[in-house]
């Protein structure tokens, strides 16, 4: 047996050095089915990922439909150009951001609190209640969601009448002012996700190893010492893999959820890099090329945003996506 | 386990003041929370069943209808729009997520097998596309360019894997032992036996999560749909939704009363809160997140 194993390793490195077409053709001869149960996989890909990729060379045209991709204007820089002088630049940049980061400072940490507080629950009966009731809003389609917020912050609506009785705030509809608009984008995607995101960290805090706990007791280490000493470093790895792809994700904020509920009114605090794409793209004064070109470069912010996020948090601790 | 239970059982009362003060805190806060989460659904309910004229005149949240009605329901259950929406939603839904839970779990396969040539490049190019996206505009053209504009199939090909759920299905198949693979192979199972026959049953609550994952996002999407989809015939739940729920405010011509607002918003919304709690069991034990490295 062990021969016959010696051989076969022989048979791959020592053998004289084959060419690359050689060795592929084995490979493919070798491996012939699994390629093929790949082909539609990698046809998709090609098709609906990386044509699309391709296809951002329009922001360097003057798209026409009628003369298609290959036959439209060469014009190089020129979006990119304009886009720079855009006057509505620094606000969707600035909304983007202000948005991007209240989600990463409010809902993101919720999540892990929620978990936390769900694994100090004492009654199993109680910690399955609260995640079954804190799940039940990812449920719900954005679109009602939206139409729920727009009901409760309407000039009646639940959460006007409540900050009015609260604080005296002026009655009006929230929707409208756009000082409201990041604040009830944010507590509505908490509302929404808070549940849902702190699955990940439940699964982490089933992992780690109950005789750390013990041992700490025996130490005379009270709850708080073990939550801080224990708990949080053993949900510090899931902790930043989900912060490097939120990261990722962050440029991208939730433009779905905004298109539901802005108005021109709000586009001061509301209009981010996404809908503006969209809206030059589809709605007003629109202009493929130039929205590709904008497109193009939230794109690459978010490519390198993950990439130093995830070079700093490797440097830092080790952890890290790839 | 067993000292984490012995743990939870020792009387709260023998606890110190510190600790039980905690624990109380703790439940309490979680109790509220639930509270706070369900209110809105609570107000959803009550104004589905109260009578219309009178949700106008009300002001705030509504816990208990206001003269109960079921006027409301009525209209939504003869509105034929949600009901065309409602059978292509299904379909999507369906259709969709089957398609998508073969190509995930065949590439998932695929790419976490050991010995081949082209496995990093395979791997690279499936992460890479999770950062990096050609955009709206390329997108559109694509799809547009392949022939989907204004076909349902629009809604379920172009989004049959999304790599996060390929990568958590991957991350799984790759801790099954292989000599269970090696074993099948040696009585002349071929890939796509030891697959479906072997490793899909093992990441069983990974596949069930994937699944769900896929089920909803059919079922939450109205974006490409808005993008896509020209003829009301074939509009899904969402965008049906969307006109009654959102362009009913601003756009004179979808005018609704609120109370319909919130009837739709139950009829639309209780069959897919009805499936979830079946898989619940799954959530914790499916979604286990490893790096994701290419």
């Amino acid at each position: 047996m062990s021969s016959l194993s010696k051989k076969g390793k022989g048979q791959v490195i020592n053998r004289p050095r084959l060419s690359l077409i050689t060795r592929i053709r084995r490979d493919i001869h070798m491996n012939w089915q699994l390629y093929l149960l790949f082909l539609p996989v990698l046809a998709y890909f090609i098709i609906f990922k990386y044509a699309p990729m391709a296809g951002l060379v329009i922001s360097f045209e003057d798209y026409k439909a009628a003369k298609g991709i290959f036959g439209s204007r060469w014009v190089g820089m020129k979006h990119f150009v304009n886009f720079f002088n855009d006057p509505f630049l620094p606000r969707i940049l600035r909304n983007t951001f202000t948005i991007a980061l209240s989600t990463l400072i409010f809902s993101f940490p919720s999540a892990i609190v929620l978990a936390l507080l769900i694994n100090e629950l004492r009654s199993r009966q109680m910690s399955r209640l609260v995640q079954t009731i804190s799940y039940i809003p990812h449920f719900i389609s954005v679109v009602v969601v939206c139409g729920i917020i727009r009901d409760l912050v309407s000039r009646t609506g639940g959460v006007t009448m409540l900050l009015h009785g609260l604080f005296g705030m002026e009655v009006t509809n929230m929707l409208y002012e756009p000082d409201f608009f990041v604040p009830i984008y944010i507590v509505s995607d908490i509302w929404s996700n808070i549940g849902w995101n702190s699955i990940v960290y439940l699964s982490a805090l089933t992992a780690i190893d109950q005789e750390l706990y013990e041992a700490a007791r025996v130490d005379g280490a009270n709850k708080w010492h073990q939550i801080i000493h224990i708990t949080i470093p053993c949900l510090i790895p899931t902790i930043v893999i989900m912060f490097i792809l939120k990261v990722g994700k962050m440029f991208d904020v939730g433009y779905e959820k905004i298109m539901l509920l802005y108005t021109p009114l709000t586009y001061e605090r509301a209009d981010v890099i996404n809908t503006y794409v969209y809206r030059r793209g589809f709605a007003e004064n629109v202009n493929f090329s130039y929205s590709t070109a904008v497109g193009f470069f939230n794109s690459v912010v978010c490519f390198v945003l993950v990439f130093f996020t995830n070079k700093i948090t490797r440097r830092l601790g080790g952890n890290s996506l790839w | 386990m067993s000292s984490l239970r012995k743990h939870r059982e020792r009387k709260l009362i023998r606890l110190p003041l510190g600790e039980r003060i905690f624990y109380v805190a703790d439940t309490l806060l979680m109790i509220f929370l639930c509270v706070l989460i369900l209110i809105p659904l609570l107000h959803v309910v009550a104004g589905s069943f109260s009578d219309g004229a009178s949700y106008m005149a009300h002001s705030g949240l509504l816990l208990w209808p206001i003269k109960p009605t079921t006027a409301a329901y009525q209209s939504v259950i003869a509105n034929q729009n949600i009901w065309t929406g409602y059978r292509n939603t299904l379909f999507i839904v369906i259709v969709g997520t089957m398609l998508d839970m073969l190509f995930s779990l065949v590439a998932a396969y695929v790419l976490s097998r050991k010995s081949y040539m082209f496995k990093k490049l395979f791997n690279l190019m499936v992460v890479f596309s999770m950062y990096f996206s050609g955009g709206m505009i390329p997108f559109f053209l694509v799809v547009k360019g392949v022939g989907l504009y204004k076909s349902i199939w629009s809604l379920i090909l172009p989004s049959l894997i999304n790599v996060f759920n390929l990568v958590i299905v991957r991350t799984a198949m790759t801790g099954v032992p292989d000599s269970l693979e090696e074993s099948a192979e040696l009585d002349g199972a071929g890939h796509l036996t030891i697959l479906f026959r072997i490793i899909t049953p093992l990441v069983l609550p990974s596949v069930a999560v994937v699944a769900l994952y896929y089920a909803v996002s059919h079922w939450n999407s109205w974006f490409n749909a808005m993008l896509f989809i020209k003829d009301r015939k074939y509009y899904p739940l969402q965008l049906i939704l969307r006109e009654i729920l959102i362009l009913s405010d601003t756009d004179e011509g979808f005018m609704m009363s609120e109370t319909i607002q919130f009837a739709t918003i139950v009829v639309a919304t209780i069959p897919i809160l009805c499936v979830y709690p079946f898989i619940q069991k799954y959530f914790v034990k499916g979604i286990m997140v490893g790096a994701v490295k290419g």
